[in-house]
Parts: C-alpha cells; structure tokens; sequence
C-alpha cells in the first residue's frame, strides 16, 4: 500500500494540477513539491519498514487486473528497487523546486513533472513484466512533451528523436517481453513467478533470441555504446530540471530493467553473453569519457560523462551476471553497480540543475564563454567543485563507494577490463578539472560582471543534493545494507 | 423460427425504409428528425443482437447465415460505431436542405458490413460487399457540390467496381469447382481435392475482393481519398465499420481453405504490405485526414496479422476482435474531433490548437497514441494481443516487422502531436455545436472506459469461437 501511495499520489497531484483553476507559478510549484515530498515520505517509511535480511521482495501487493492474459497490479521491491526509487524521488523533489522559467505555463509544466514522477516510480515497484513495460513507455511520453515544450535551442526535433530512438528499443523488449511470457508453462507476467521458474534455463536459440531483445531494449535507454546517439542532444535541449530527471532516473530504468530482467530472469543467458556486455562497457566507459573531454559545451560535456557513468553501471552488471564462481566478487560488483545508479543520480542530476542555472542566467552553454566565477559566485562554485569531485571518484564521496566497489569485483573477475576501466576515471578526472578550471577560474570576462549568485532556493536544493552524496561518500553502511541483502539472493540464487 | 435469427438485420432494414419514406414526405424542415429514427434502429438492433450473446455458435438459413459470437461482436461493433457516426452527423448536416435520405444510407450499408461479417455463403457474401459499397458511393459523394468529395467517391467507386468484380468472378469459379456457395458444402469438397490450381485463381479473386472492403493492399487506394473527401462522419465510418466485416469474412472464409493453399503466407505478405506502403505513405502528409486514412490502411495490415494465424490453435479471433474494438474507438475519435472541428484538414491548421481548445486536443493525442499502441491505452493492449498470438503461432518475424511499422507509425503521429501543442496558434478556432461535441467527449469517456476495463472486454471475447 505505501509504495501504491508513492507512485499514486504523484499521478493524482498531476491531474489536480491540470485541472485546478488559474494557479501561479508559485502555487503550482509549491502544490508539485508538497506531492513530491509526500511521495518521498512514502518511500522513506517503506525503508525503515524493510527488512534487509527477509525474502527478496517486500512490501508487496497483489491484486488480478487481467487475470485471463495473466496481468496484475503487482508491486514490491527489494532493496536494489527501493534504493532506486528512493533515489529517484528526492531528485524529484529537487527538480520541482529548482526555478525555471515555465514559459507562462507553470501549471502544466509541474504536472508533467509529477506525471514523469509517476511513471518512473511505478517502474521501480512494479512487479509485473507489462505494468513494467506500460511505465517504460508512458516514461516517454512525459519527457517528450517536457522537452518539447519547455526546451530551447532545437526541442522539438530533440523531442521527437529521443521518443523515436527509445520508443525504438521498447519496442524490441515488448517483444522479447512477449516471449519470455509465452514460454511460461502458463503463462503470466509476474515477475517473481519468473525468477522462480527461469523458464528459458539453457534454452538456445530462443533464449538468445529473448535476451537480445531485452538487451537491446534496455541498453538504448541506458544508454550502452553505440546506442546512445539520441542522449547528447535530448540533454541540451531539455530544461534543466528535466535533464537532471533524463539522466538521473530515464538512465536508470535501463541498468535497472538489465538487473530485474536479464540477470534475475535469464541467468544462464546472461552469463553466456556477459563478456560481450562488459567489453562494450568498456568501451562506454573509455568512448564517453573521451568524447567528453573533446566537448566544448557544457551540458555535452556532462551529458557525456553520464554514458561513461553508465557504463560502469553495467560493468558492475556484467560481472555479476559472469560464469565466475567467485560469488563474493560478483555480489560486490552488483552492489557496486547500484550504488553507482544512486551516486549518478544524485551527482549527474545535481550537475545539470546547476548547467540549468547557467543556462537562466546566460542562455549560453559555450565553456569558453565563462570563467573566473569564483569570486562572483563563491557558492556556485563551492557545489559546483563539490558535485564534479564526487563525479570523478574522490574518496571519501559517493562517486567512490560505487566505483571502488565495481572495480573490486571487476578485478577478481576481468582484471584486464578492471586495469583498462580505470583509465576511464582518470579521464573523467582531468575533464572534470579543466571543467571547473574553465568554468571557474582564470580571469572573470567583463560579460559575466553580473552574474548572479545561486538564489537561495538554488543553494537549498543543490546543498540537499550534495550533502546526500556526501553522506554516502562517508556513510555507506546504510545504503549498502539494504542492497547487499538483495545482490546476495540475486546471485547467491544461483 | 429462422426469421427470429434475423431480428436485428430486419430492424435495421425496417428502419432504413422508414427513414426513406419519411425523407420523401417530410418537409425540408423536419429531415433532420430522420436523426432520431435512425438512432432507435441502431439502439433496437443492437439490443436485439446483444440478446443473441454466448449461445452455442450454429447455422440458420439453411446454413448460410452463421449466428456465432464472432459474428454477433462484429455485428455489435459495427452497428455501436455506426451509432456514433450518425449521432455526429446532424450538427455536420445542418446545412444541407435535403439529407433525410443520408440517414438511411447509412443504415443500408451497415447492413451490408453486418451481412459480410455473418455470411456463411460465397453468395451472401457478395450480396453483403455489393450492399454496402452501394449504399457507401452515394454516402462519400453527399457533398455533390465539392470537389475533393466527387473525387473520392469516383475513386471508391472505380476501385470498388473492379475488386466487387473479380469477387464475383472467384465466387463463380468456387461455384463451379465445388457445384455450391455454401461455405459447409465447399470445406468437404476440399477436403476430398479439388484442382488446385483453379482454386488458387479462385482464393485470389475473392481475397481481391475482400482488401477492397479492408482498405488493404492492392485494393487500398481509395481509403485515403475518402478519409480526406468524403463528409467527415461519413470518413469516419468509411475507415472503420467495413474493415470489421471484411475482417471477419475474410477469417472466416480462409479457415474452409485446405493447407494446400498456402493461405497463411500469401496472407502475411499482404499483411506486410500494407502496414508498410500505410506508414511510408503517411510519414509525407500534411493533411490530417489523409495522414489518418493512410494510418488506417496500416492498421488493417495490422489487423490482418491475426487473420494469418487463424488456423493455427491460438487465440487468433479474439484478438482480431480486440484489436478493431481497440482500432474502431480511437479512429472514431480522432474524426469525432476532425467532425467537431468543422472538418478541417490541413496540418498547418491545426498548430497550436492546445491553447485554444485544451479537450478536444487532449482527444486527438489520446486517440493517436491509442492507435500507435501507448499503454495503458486500449490500442496497446490490441497490439499486443495480435503480437503474441503471431509470435505463439511461430509468426515472430512478422510480429518484427510490425514493430518496426509501429515505431514508423509513431513519427507521423508525434508530427501531429508536436504540431497541436508546440506551435503558435493562428486564429479562431470554428467548431461544430454542442451537440458533436457532446458526442466527441462521449467517444472520449468511452476509450478510456474500454482501456481501463480492458479486462471486461477480453474476458468478453475470449472464448468466441467459428461456426460451422
């Protein structure tokens, strides 16, 4: 019932919102951050509630929708969907109170948002292969019109390219959707039912088949190279508050669906085929950070970084899923993997609401258009640095529990992927200096002389952001908690 | 008693007589009352033909009229969508003096959609296509004073004339290879062998015949035409009721085909076909009512997926059914909303109509991303039925295939989408009255109600089954 309420509560906000009479900008925004808060509430009260060493999935509700095709409204989580989700709301909440200029219609735009906000929890606490689907799509439809909308420079050929693009690879998972559900003995979506049957345990051609679909389907939400030529131009469009949502949870459902799906659901598959996914992200990892660090434009630069994040992501997936026996190294790499999902979010999200101020302040992304900033906007820069050291790794943040703990595992499992994989960190570090160097330091050009400090709702928001990753970067065990007794079912399961 | 069999066909005809003499007497004034008997004919016949629901499926008439369940939801079907479409069409005829005789081509060729779905006769069969083409030429040319109009409807009816032809012509090569039309007496002839060969010539003329009422590949050229031409409502019915009944005639007809013919495959290829010559030829339009009648054609690729596997133990009719229950309520809607809007057609009109008109647009989107297949929309879960029941009957290519047109689909669509709530309005907006906008948001109200009990209708149409 709480997770119903998570998810439920937003959609519900979004209607109200659409329908409520003349609302301001300040009404709207604040009616959009009290249903944000409350539905984040939810999910707090559903983690205090959880039990990290009981059955996988808690929290569960069962009700038939469809009984004749096999469809109900199932939900639950385990601790890797909890922490996601969890995640996923308070970036929320970030992304509606951060100011943006809503063009004069602030109350359709926080409705989308609390729409977008919907959907993207309901996929972390479904427990049923179409109700997971059904969100995987309707995702879309809200960051189409966010970007379309309320973007600038080119939105709606960004818009229509990244619902294209996606709706492309959703289409290639309805399908392998559909045959992981026919080949149950009788057929049925739910999830739990799957993981426990592994109907296509050892199956050829067919099993392979399903999980290139699912793969596909996944790896261009992630997105995995070479499938992620719609993301850099999706980013610079969009608004900043949806680009902190694109990345920090869109992305999401990618790394996400490859644990819920392919690892739970076609093990042995996975493990066939996992070399394969941990060289691509490799080269995900090595192609987005040099891209990157050839970008002159600051939401691209960042927008880059996010696929080399991603990749390790889905290194750490990779070597989970792998045929090792050395099930400590996988689990570490998969909790590693999810807590890398949580960094990002936080970290990336936090880092394009700051190109977002940039942008209200400027409507300019060019690097070398900026510099000397420190002075002028101390606080800017203090987050700014903040956020950028975490993102590259620097111990003792976020951004380091999660890669450590990846390459740990990596290490035991591909130790040449692992040596070649942190050359990827290396770079992100250099860029993500030059970045801030760019941004930040040097001389002030005299077009920036007013330039203004980060409002105090900005500073707020950014300062929750950064003092979660902080707190993660020092305190993991309560995060780690809860993950691990979900990466331990799912590869001790074995 | 067989004439009680009939009771809803009769009432339909009862109706469109009456409606007839009363056109004839009734001053100018009073034609618009036709509306009203035409909607009690409607609402009589359906009630009647709901009554006919779940019992066993069987033959009456000595055997060419089938009285099964799919017959009966295709009938419901057809006469629910036909209901729509008159009761949005007295607002549209509002100004023309004459037009109580319209109402009854409606009712005329809805009966002629029902007789298609339910013929159980080579004979029957073509009396039903000849019944409602005939009643459908005069229906697209109502506007006599319009070009775009008489265009259309002499492409319906060239069209029509050669496919209606080469249907008699299969029928009459059936006939002489089996000595009878009916369908019983023609599956065990072919059971015992017949030349194969002239049956194929025979197969192929009657399928000819049958894309013609499908709107499918090669007989599709006229959808378009009419989609753009023909008075709105009667677009609206044009690209919705026939394909039901020539859905269900053609399933019901290649299932009596022995395996020799090959039917599935020539089946899937114009499946294939047509969702993409529908989609290719839809990315370029700039006329909405174009863009939705080659949509249409696509959607009758789609539905012919189903008909590909109706031989092959899966659940293939009632996934047929789902899906035009799914394809009729949002294709209804959309042209609900072209009706509302004065029947405007150009694109470029439409820009920025979410400002000016919130609903109606709110519709419009809804009904496109129902017929692209979005869930939780009703269009999705049609899709997806007919992708399992291809991908179950070992069909998965062309489940891929029409992936791939869906997401072709989706580009024409969102070019509509993004046109409606991105661009800048122009103008006033002019729409119709009250009265089709009542109806429009009932069309509305309904697509949501079908998606959300969506589990109702599947329930519903799970076990119909053929007769004979």
């Amino acid at each position: 019932m709480i997770l119903t309420l998570a998810w439920l509560l937003p959609l519900l906000g979004a209607v109200s919102l659409m329908i409520a009479p003349q609302w301001g900008e300040t009404q709207a925004r604040g009616f959009g951050m009290l249903v944000a808060a409350l539905s984040l509430a939810m999910l707090v009260w559903a983690w205090i509630g959880f039990d990290p060493a009981g059955p996988l999935f808690q929290h569960v509700l069962d009700v038939p929708w469809v009984p004749s095709i096999g469809v109900g409204y199932r939900v639950g989580v385990d601790g890797i969907a909890l922490v996601v989700a969890t995640m996923s709301a308070l970036l929320f909440l970030a992304a509606i109170a951060y100011p943006v200029d809503t063009q004069g219609q602030p109350r359709q735009y926080y409705a989308w948002l609390l729409f977008l906000m919907a959907t993207s929890l309901a996929l972390f606490v479904v427990l049923d292969l179409l109700l997971f689907y059904v969100f995987f799509d309707l995702s879309l439809v809200g960051m189409y019109f966010l970007i379309g909308r309320w973007g600038h420079g080119q939105p709606q050929l960004s818009a229509l390219t990244f619902f294209l693009y996606t709706f492309a690879g959703s289409l290639a998972l309805l399908l392998a959707i559909i045959g992981l559900y026919l080949s149950l003995e009788s057929p049925s979506f739910d999830m739990r039912q799957i993981i426990a049957q592994q109907p296509l345990a050892g199956d050829g051609l067919y099993a392979g088949l399903v999980f290139l679909g699912l793969m596909l389907g996944l790896a261009i939400k992630t997105p995995l190279v070479p499938l992620h030529t719609w993301l850099p131009q999706a980013h610079v469009d969009a608004p900043g508050p949806a680009s902190a949502i694109l990345a920090g949870v869109l992305l999401k459902m990618g790394t996400y669906g490859m644990i819920r799906l392919p690892l739970a659901m076609l093990p042995a598959t996975f493990a066939r085929y996992a070399p394969v996914v941990a060289i691509l992200a490799l080269v995900a990892i090595l192609y987005g950070a040099l891209v990157a660090l050839g970008q002159r434009n600051l939401k691209r630069r960042i927008a880059y970084t996010s696929i080399n994040h991603m990749g390790y992501t889905v290194l750490g997936i990779a070597v989970a899923a792998s045929v090792s026996d050395n099930l400590a190294a996988k689990q570490l790499a998969l909790t590693g993997a999810t807590v890398e999902m949580v960094a990002h979010g936080l970290i990336t999200g936090a880092l394009f609401l700051i190109c977002g101020s940039f942008w209200q302040r400027t409507g300019e992304y060019d690097l070398a258009y900026y510099g000397g900033l420190a002075h002028q906007a101390p606080l800017l820069t203090g987050l700014t640095v903040l956020v950028a050291f975490a993102s590259f790794g620097m111990p003792g943040l976020a951004g380091f529990v999660a890669e450590f703990q990846i390459f740990a595992g990596t290490f035991a499992v591909y130790p040449w992927l692992a040596v070649f994989g942190v050359l990827g960190i290396l770079i992100t570090a250099g860029l993500f200096l030059d970045f801030l160097r760019q941004l930040f330091f040097g001389r002030l050009p005299a077009h920036l002389g007013r330039f203004a400090e980060l409002s105090r709702v900005e500073a707020m928001v950014l300062g929750v952001l950064g003092l979660a990753v902080v707190i993660i970067g020092v305190y993991p065990r309560f995060l780690l908690e809860v993950i691990d007794g979900a990466s331990t079912l799912l590869i001790g399961g074995r | 008693m067989p004439l009680g069999d009939l009771l809803p066909e009769l009432v339909l005809l009862l109706g469109a007589v009456v409606i007839v003499l009363f056109a004839a007497f009734a001053p100018q004034r009073r034609q618009a009352g036709a509306v009203w008997l035409a909607l009690l004919a409607l609402v009589v016949a359906m009630g009647l033909g709901a009554r006919q629901w779940g019992l066993p499926p069987r033959l009456t008439f000595a055997g060419v009229w089938a009285l099964d369940d799919v017959a009966i939801a295709a009938k419901l079907l057809i006469l629910a969508s036909g209901a729509l479409v008159v009761a949005l069409s007295p607002d549209w005829m509002r100004s023309d003096r004459r037009h109580g005789e319209y109402y009854a081509l409606c009712l005329f060729s809805l009966l002629g959609m029902i007789m298609m779905a339910s013929a159980h006769d080579a004979m029957e069969l073509v009396v039903g296509v000849l019944l409602s083409s005939a009643a459908s030429y005069p229906l697209a040319a109502y506007h006599r004073g319009f070009p775009p109009a008489l265009e259309a409807a002499m492409k319906y009816f060239l069209i029509g004339a050669l496919a209606n032809a080469l249907l008699v012509i299969g029928v009459v090569i059936l006939f002489g290879l089996v000595g009878d039309t009916d369908y019983a007496r023609a599956s065990d002839v072919f059971q015992t062998g017949v030349d194969p060969l002239a049956l194929s010539v025979a197969v192929a003329c009657i399928v000819m015949g049958l894309t013609y009422k499908l709107g499918a590949v090669p007989a599709h050229a006229w959808m378009p035409d009419v989609a753009q031409g023909a008075p709105a409502p009667i677009a609206a019915l044009l690209t919705v009721a026939p394909k039901i009944g020539a859905a269900v005639a053609l399933a019901r007809f290649v299932s009596l085909l022995p395996d020799s013919q090959a039917w599935p495959v020539i089946v899937a290829l114009i499946s294939v076909a047509t969702m993409t010559l529908g989609n290719l030829a839809a990315l370029r339009q700039t006329d909405l009512r174009r863009l939705l009648g080659w949509s249409s054609v696509s959607q009758s690729g789609y539905a012919l997926m189903a008909i590909v596997v109706v031989g092959s133990g899966v659940a293939a009719l009632p996934a047929l059914l789902a899906f035009l229950v799914a394809y009729a309520v949002a294709n209804l809607l959309a042209f609900a909303v072209v009706t509302h809007l004065r029947g405007r057609t150009e694109l470029a009109h439409y820009h920025g109509l979410a400002r000016r008109q919130p609903l109606v647009t709110a519709a419009l989107i809804v009904a496109l991303l129902s017929l692209v297949g979005i869930p939780p929309l009703v269009g999705f879960f049609g899709k997806f039925l007919l992708f399992e029941v291809t991908i179950a009957a070992g069909y998965a290519w062309l489940a891929v295939v029409a992936a791939f047109n869906t997401l072709v689909s989706l580009y024409y669509y969102l070019r509509v989408i993004a046109v409606l709530m991105f661009k800048a309005p122009q103008g006033e907006v002019q729409v119709l009255g009250r009265w089709s906008e009542m109806v429009l948001l009932g069309t509305f109200l309904l697509l949501i109600l079908v998606s959300l009990g969506f589990e109702f209708l599947q329930a519903v149409l799970a076990p119909i089954a053929l007769a004979g």
